[in-house]
């Protein structure tokens, strides 16, 4: 039983890792590419940790599977936040094809003042 | 106390990584989280402590489920856009204003939006956040307010601040 | 499990050409990170194989390092210095 909701939850998570990759590699820009490999390989490779403890139990294995959770979900977004301001503020600008940029029109307003 | 409070939080983490109860690991454990609280125990957000509050420990775990929902619901989102051969986004930064003024509540509520559907928080500036969404629906700041903070905004209150 | 291994090794190629061809230096870095969170993917998968604690270990360091390594590139990206 434990080892078939494992097998499901690997399954799974690593169709949201190809997912993501794919993303990774078809979106136009920066940003839109840093929001699908985020999300998709945080979540996939979570499924696979969780599946871990599935198919271990609760001993050494599972409860540092269960750290590692925490850890991914705490570090990707900032690793991603972190990214985005940096390419931000290095100049790169946005596709496009996109609609607004607000963050951009507000600094151009302090920056030179400050 | 808060001090203490750290040193036992510490040596959780440690005996869960060494998974014995061995006396000759819990002493290296022990010695290790005194020496880890004595330099960086200044720098830990100052209400962590406050989680263990029974009703702020309710709305904690309501938030975590919440949030689940929203992150799954995103991945099917972000597969949608993907691999729908058009690629039907119209990504923009917008700006939005929030109300949480702890840096613990801020913290969770910028990591949050990063992993909801569509949306990537940017930078704080004062009390605005900036996001870039993938799919923007409204030119109108206090729509966008709507749908993407106050998501969690409520839970957080209750729990942080 | 060889198939579920080959998928990530799929995925790892596709970083891989992002790498390689990502127009700005960030889309660089972000397949970097998005690199080290698979590594700790393979090191489960491993581990689920081997029935060992020693992959878990190298996948709990490698997530911890990974999230350091990224956060050094982004610093330097943006032009400032590490003690901010």
């Amino acid at each position: 039983m434990n080892e078939t909701i494992g097998l499901i939850l690997l399954i799974v998570g690593i169709s949201f890792d190809v997912v993501g990759c794919i993303g990774l590699v078809r979106l136009p820009d920066i940003y839109n590419r840093l929001q699908a490999a985020t999300k998709c390989v945080t979540l996939g490779t979570c499924m696979i940790l969780l599946s871990v403890v599935f198919y271990t139990g609760l001993n050494s294995i599972g409860v540092k599977a269960l750290l590692c959770i925490w850890f991914v979900l705490i570090t990707a977004p900032t690793g991603a936040h972190a990214i985005a301001r940096a390419a931000h503020r290095s100049g790169i600008r946005l596709w496009e094809g996109s609609v607004m940029d607000k963050y951009a029109d507000d600094k151009e307003g302090t920056e030179d003042t400050a | 106390m808060k001090r203490f409070v750290h040193f036992l939080l510490l040596l959780g983490i440690w005996m869960l990584l060494t998974w014995s109860l061995h006396w000759q690991d819990l002493l290296v454990g022990a010695f290790i989280a005194f020496i880890a609280d004595l330099m960086f125990g200044d720098i830990y957000p100052v209400n962590a402590v406050r989680i263990l509050n029974p009703v702020r420990f309710f709305w904690f775990v309501v938030y975590g489920v919440t949030f689940l929902a929203y992150v799954i619901k995103a991945n099917f989102d972000v597969a949608y856009r993907v691999l729908n051969i058009n690629m039907p986004i119209r990504p923009g930064i917008v700006k939005v204003r929030t109300g949480l003024k702890t840096d613990m509540a801020r913290t969770f509520l910028a990591n949050s939006i990063t992993l909801t559907p569509g949306t990537l928080s940017i930078d704080f500036i004062g009390d605005h956040l900036y996001i870039h969404w993938i799919n923007i629906t409204s030119d109108d700041a206090v729509k966008e307010t709507e749908i993407i903070v106050q998501r969690f905004e409520q839970m957080l209150e209750r729990v942080f601040e | 499990m060889i198939v579920f291994v080959s998928l990530l090794v799929f995925c790892v190629f596709l970083c891989l050409y992002r790498v390689g061809k990502g127009p700005t230096a960030p889309d660089r870095t972000v397949a970097i990170d998005i690199l080290g969170t698979l590594v700790v993917g393979f090191c489960a998968i491993y581990s689920i194989v081997t029935k060992k604690d020693l992959y878990m270990n190298i996948g709990l360091s490698w997530a911890l390092l990974s999230f350091i390594g990224t956060l050094a590139l982004a610093k330097y990206l943006e032009g400032r210095g590490f003690d901010e």
